[in-house]
């Protein structure tokens, strides 16, 4: 990179900004983008210009956009909550329909992730040995990835309805006596989040993996530590930054779960997360601020979450893990 | 010098070596059809230093794996004193490893990975800070304890894991290549620290390397290793002096390796054992030589004659006596490519070589020459003055000092591997062997 070149000559023209100038040293231009390459700033900053222009116009605009629209609550809300321009905020706090939204995601959302990033590990701990099948699981384990919420859900419907494979199979081999109730409730979309944020988890989960050396194990082997002792001080210890990050994009990922609380939930009861009300204020009562209210509550929801699982996270070792990663 | 010489401190009188020496009984470890290892036999004394020499892929890193645990033989048993340890876990083996990625645990100060082996064994809080303020003080890292291994350098990592390994009092310390990912000169300062270590610990140690001049300099004996099978086990001076094959004596330092066919065997070679040697005559590209075999040998066998660059002796070809005997077809500048019978064995006993210098490197106290015989064949000797590059020298060489092999090394997989062997011996072997290499057992 040309910023880590020294220059002789910058040091020396720096220098020489209060004193009177060297004579025969004229400040070249040369000098001059050197000492802006020594700061970072050199034509290589262009390469930036498409994603200032992308985050500016398809991300802070809109974003304040919608901040600005709650502020602007309706005549309807304000006569109804009180509080003038953040009446918005007072009627999603005081609506204890609308507030109940934030406990009923992070009770999807909360388990969703956490299972699938402690499911993912003894897979990723599995699969990371070369053994004869591995590429079926793991390809097994990935495809879901590429079925939409939409196929997910429809696939959930027909598999684990009450008229669906399972429920008949249940019967049939005389498990249950009354099909189980699988969708339209807490735990259809349960199993939608799972199935569609596990291939995630797995995968990032996977690549952490990879990313210790496996002689720390042996070592730890040869020192005399059992497997567990290996797995909580050697492994759990390294890639618990990981399981963070991890964390918190499955979380994120079924915290803003839409379709399929819709399509296998009970959107109006259950499973009505903050994405069903905030389309409801949108789409049936056209309460576009109130909208943008919930929207915004919902992005604050998570940031919470996710600042809890950073801050923990600044407590463990984040340097190299000295493998392949 | 020092290895070889200076015998562990810590030998143990005969009845107590028996019960506590680590024995390797016909161990052996396949990987699919490929024997990585087999028939390894050895019996390691309490406190001895033991190196597994050999090229990458010949197995000395199986053997340490294997005796490590790491990998499940698949013949043979492994006993310490009378308890069989390859049925045991790595873990329950209670060897100390060091490994060749130092393989500190980064997240932990380089106490606590000092303390982790000591950890696992439930030693109480204050003797474990006693033993690891110990181990670090005994690597000069006392002043380091608190710092991630990150943190430290290459050498300093390196120590860590010598006491993270060492701190547990294991039976058997096992070293994998410990120092190959160290520079020169830092390698040299480590190699003395293992060697002080080991003295001042007297713990049984297997030392795994690929370098000759480590190897010679650490171990009280060497097992040279080659396509899975042992070639050679013995002191530094045995191996040194009376490498057993002419892999072997590749290893050691005889860098030059001619293909040559045996013209006379007067008794078979076999007498050649002993005084100035009877010997053998050998015709090699062009040369006629003679030669010691280490082998018996008989007239028109295939052999390999392994010759160590300090035993060529370069001489004006202008002063030695005898040269016009020797090879009198040309003058001194001449380029006598024409003459075919040079090198023929001069009457004095002494063999001739007429070469032209192509290479010269300065190596401290002596040159490193690279020279060509009329014949094309180039050979590496030395010299204490340096010969200017393009004139012509005679090479002088002790019959006793040219050894004479049989070319097969296994007579089971005669000619099979010996080219991949030879090839992996070439690329492992330092471009320029240190002066030290050569001092080591002279």
């Amino acid at each position: 990179m040309s910023a880590a070149t020294t220059t002789p000559s910058a040091p020396a023209s720096s220098g020489a900004e209060g004193a009177p100038r060297p004579v025969g040293r004229p400040r070249s231009s040369a000098s001059l983008r050197h000492r802006l390459a020594d700061r970072g700033i050199d034509g290589q900053m262009l390469l930036l210009l498409p994603a200032l222009v992308f985050i500016l116009v398809l991300f802070v605009y809109p974003f304040a956009y919608g901040l600005g629209l709650t502020l602007q609550p309706t005549q309807e809300t304000v006569e109804t909550w009180g509080g003038g321009v953040l009446a918005n905020y007072v009627r999603f706090f005081g609506d204890s329909f609308t507030f109940a939204s934030v406990w009923l995601t992070a009770r999807l959302a909360i388990p969703a992730a956490l299972f699938n990033v402690l499911f993912s590990i003894p897979l990723a701990i599995k699969l990371r040995h070369r053994f004869r099948g591995k590429r079926l699981i793991s390809t097994l384990l990935v495809l879901p990835i590429t079925l939409g919420t939409v196929l997910t859900a429809q696939g959930l419907l027909i598999f684990a309805g009450r008229q669906g494979w399972l429920n008949q199979a249940l019967m049939g081999i005389g498990l249950v006596d009354q099909p189980l109730d699988l969708v339209h409730n807490y735990i259809g979309v349960l199993l939608s989040l799972i199935i569609s944020g596990f291939p995630f988890a797995f995968l990032l989960i996977s690549s952490y993996f990879s990313g210790i050396d496996p002689s720390l194990e042996r070592a730890a082997r040869s020192l005399g530590a059992g497997w567990a002792q290996r797995f909580f001080r050697i492994t759990l210890p390294l890639l618990a930054p990981g399981l963070a990050t991890t964390f918190i994009l499955t979380f994120v990922l079924a915290f803003s779960v839409f379709p399929s609380a819709t399509l296998v939930g009970n959107p109006s009861g259950s499973t009505r997360v903050l994405a069903v009300v905030a389309y409801r204020f949108f789409g049936e009562q056209f309460d576009y601020p109130m909208a943008s209210t919930v929207a915004i509550m919902m992005g604050l929801a998570e940031l919470i979450v996710v600042a809890i699982v950073l801050f923990a996270r600044s407590f463990f070792y984040k340097g190299t893990t000295g493998g392949k990663g | 010098m020092t290895a070889a010489t200076a015998k562990s401190p810590s030998t143990t009188p005969a009845t107590d070596t028996d019960a506590d020496a680590l024995r390797i009984e016909n161990v052996g470890r396949r990987f699919g059809s490929t024997d990585a290892l087999q028939g390894f036999d050895l019996t390691v004394r309490r406190g001895e230093f033991i190196a597994l020499l050999g090229p990458s892929g010949c197995g000395k890193s199986t053997a340490l794996n294997c005796l490590a645990g790491l990998l499940p033989l698949t013949d043979g048993r492994i006993l310490v004193g009378d308890q069989r340890i390859d049925v045991l876990p790595p873990e329950k083996r209670d060897f100390g490893m060091v490994f060749q990625s130092y393989a500190l645990f980064p997240h932990l100060t380089v106490a606590k990975n000092v303390a982790f082996g000591l950890q696992m064994r439930g030693v109480g809080r204050g003797e474990i800070r006693r033993r690891v303020d110990e181990a670090l003080r005994l690597v000069r890292l006392e002043d380091q304890a608190g710092k991630l291994p990150g943190q430290l350098s290459g050498g300093q990592q390196q120590r860590v894991a010598i006491a993270r390994a060492v701190v547990i009092e294991p039976r058997v310390v096992l070293m994998d290549e410990p120092l190959s990912n160290l520079d020169a000169k830092l390698r040299l300062e480590m190699r003395t620290e293992i060697r002080r270590l080991h003295q001042t610990l007297g713990l049984t140690t297997i030392y795994v390397t690929h370098d000759q001049e480590e190897a010679l300099s650490l171990a009280d004996r060497l097992v040279v290793l080659r396509a899975g099978r042992v070639q050679q086990i013995g002191t530094p001076q045995e191996l040194h002096d009376h490498p057993a094959n002419w892999h072997v004596a590749d290893f050691m330092g005889y860098r030059n390796l001619l293909d040559a066919e045996v013209t006379s065997a007067p008794d078979g070679g076999a007498g050649g054992g002993d005084g100035d040697g009877a010997g053998v005559e050998v015709r090699a590209d062009g040369l006629s030589l003679r030669g010691l075999a280490v082998d018996p040998v008989a007239a028109g066998e295939r052999v390999r004659l392994a010759i160590r660059p300090s035993d060529l002796v370069v001489t004006d070809p202008a002063a030695a006596p005898g040269t016009s005997s020797a090879s009198g077809t040309s003058g001194v500048s001449g380029a006598s490519a024409a003459s075919g019978t040079n090198g023929a064995p001069a009457s004095s006993g002494t063999n001739m070589i007429r070469a032209r210098v192509e290479v010269v490197e300065y190596q401290g106290r002596e040159y490193a020459v690279e020279v060509r015989t009329e014949s094309g064949r180039a050979l590496h000797v030395r010299s204490d003055t340096a010969p200017q590059v393009g004139v012509d020298v005679l090479l002088t060489l002790d019959p006793a000092r040219a050894l004479v092999y049989r070319f097969d090394l296994d007579p089971a997989d005669a000619g099979r591997s010996s080219d991949a062997a030879d090839r992996a011996a070439d690329e492992s072997r330092p471009p320029a062997p240190d002066p030290i290499a050569a001092e080591a057992g002279s």
